[in-house]
């Protein structure tokens, strides 16, 4: 027989069920409503849990836990699901973005930053300033490699434009859609302590290909070993976020595979960047025949230069 | 409910009366109806919006117009220039020419639908459509832009003309850029402005792009 006070809403003995069930959980004492703005939840965080928060962000995994549910609960067939991943504001775009082109060691960027609020509008805006950057440096670079050459007449080589695109979100949802799944295998085998959803991949993903926009306007410069410098060192930055993201989701699988996951991982993303510059971009030092200089004898000797 | 109990309707009494519903003031498109009247005034009632809209995007200010009577006929109008004047470029081979007609209408509407759905996913409270005016309106523009690189490039293809176009087509993509801010950024949630207005940025930037890389055969 159920009283009045057995109906009443027994807040503290939730908590204390809570804290029993799970002596290393941290908590959080809220004195606002729950239905906190999303913006606020940084200043909410008390400064003496810094060191939890740097690795795995549990601190705040029972409020995101808790939104995290309140949120996704559109049916998917209606616009509101959809405005859930657009989730963000200015500055937590720009935060993000700051977090995938300074990559602190040892700090794992989908907790940092994402935070069970993964977003879709970076990866595909990035996506496609991408390949916008992409294809109209190409034609730029290719423009100032062939300048002054007789023979060269300008075209804009707009048809490089849907390659492009093709290829960059093409790499940007497949290949984490292919992680996606063979994560979810090795978890099914393998009970490994973080597990990423398919959006927080995506998200890492698209954030990562972030710092490949700065480095393709700078690819313009023809000389191929700043070319190679500006990869090499675009790679070890962008390739250092995927890394940290994944190596604790796979470092408790079997030894062999989780180095040979993020060997793959990591050179499915140079084979992307090398496969742009080697496309889009004109090899600097072409053979550029110079003025034909007719011999005395009548033949035409063309003399090539470095 | 109790009050009701007592209520009873006799079988004897005729129910009758009369139930008119009062009619409100009418719209003056209904006062007499539109398939009366003379074509030209209906084409002429429709250019005259779209002209008015014309002149709303040349001197942006904050007024309503566009927003409250979108129509997509000026869009239309703009991107079907646009995308014919920029054929007859250089078509040496398919591959490497400039964009066909087919990609130019793609790249506005399909851009354009885009940009309207991000802002709207953000939470902006424009409709569909009417955002889909507005950027179509501004291209405005940037298709005078490409006329007038077509009459400079008749002059000539130099360094000279290379510059004017440069500059002619950087003016009037700050121009058209400025001038749909001008009108969507109201309708935006304010921390998130920025979040909407960089694809109009990238959206005008491209359309610049393929005007200043316009080279004639």
């Amino acid at each position: 027989m159920a009283t009045a006070d057995d109906l009443k809403f027994q807040e503290f003995d939730d908590a204390a069920n809570l804290l029993a069930a799970n002596p290393d959980a941290t908590t959080i004492s809220i004195d606002e409503p729950v239905e906190i703005p999303k913006n606020q939840h940084s200043r909410l965080q008390e400064p003496g849990r810094e060191e939890d928060d740097e690795l795995l962000g549990t601190d705040d995994s029972d409020k995101t836990e808790l939104l995290a549910g309140q949120k996704k609960s559109a049916p998917f067939w209606t616009f509101e699901y959809y405005q859930t991943f657009f989730d963000v504001d200015t500055y937590q775009v720009l935060d993000r973005i700051k977090g995938s082109v300074f990559p602190v060691p040892g700090k794992n960027f989908v907790r940092l930053y994402i935070r069970s609020n993964p977003d879709l509008y970076g990866p595909f805006w990035i996506c496609a300033t991408l390949v916008f950057t992409i294809a109209v440096s190409g034609n730029l670079s290719n423009f100032f490699i062939h300048l002054g050459k007789p023979t060269y007449h300008y075209v804009p080589q707009f048809r490089k434009v849907s390659i492009a695109a093709t290829t960059i979100y093409a790499y940007a949802w497949l290949v984490p859609l292919a992680l996606w799944g063979f994560l979810m295998w090795r978890n099914s085998k393998v009970m490994n302590i973080v597990s990423y959803s398919f959006l927080e991949i995506v998200c890492v993903y698209g954030y990562s290909l972030f710092i490949y926009i700065p480095t393709a306007i700078l690819w313009i410069i023809p000389q191929k070993v700043v070319r190679w410098v500006l990869m090499v060192f675009s790679l070890c930055l962008s390739g250092s976020v995927l890394v940290m993201t994944f190596w604790p989701a796979v470092r408790d699988d079997n030894r062999r595979i989780a180095v040979a996951t993020v060997a793959t991982i990591l050179l499915l993303h140079a084979l992307l960047a090398v496969g742009c510059l080697a496309y889009f971009f004109d090899a600097p030092e072409l053979d550029i025949p110079a003025p034909i200089i007719p011999a005395h004898n009548g033949t035409t000797v063309i003399t090539k230069s470095h | 409910f109790p009050g009701l109990a007592d209520v009873s309707i006799s079988q004897d009494i005729p129910v009758e009366g009369e139930i008119t519903v009062p009619v409100g003031s009418h719209s003056p498109d209904e006062d007499y109806s539109t398939l009366d009247e003379p074509v030209k005034d209906t084409i002429m009632r429709d250019l005259k919006a779209v002209g008015k809209k014309f002149v709303h995007v040349m001197y942006p200010r904050k007024s309503s117009a566009l927003l409250r009577d979108w129509d997509l006929w000026g869009p239309l109008v703009l991107c079907v220039s646009l995308a014919l004047m920029l054929q007859g470029g250089s078509a040496d081979s398919k591959d490497d020419g400039g964009p066909q007609f087919a990609e130019v209408f793609v790249i506005i509407w399909f851009g354009a639908v885009v940009i309207t759905l991000n802002s709207k996913l953000l939470g902006g409270t424009i409709s569909f459509f009417q955002s889909l005016c507005v950027l179509g309106y501004c291209v405005l523009p940037l298709t005078v832009a490409m006329l007038v690189c077509r009459l400079v490039l008749l002059a000539g293809a130099g360094t000279i003309s290379f510059i004017i176009r440069l500059i002619v087509v950087g003016a009037m993509f700050a121009w058209s850029t400025l001038a749909s801010t001008a009108f969507l950024a109201d309708s935006q949630p304010p921390n998130r402005k920025a979040l909407v207005v960089y694809p109009i940025f990238l959206f005008y930037f491209v359309i610049s792009w393929m005007i200043l890389t316009f080279t004639p055969q």
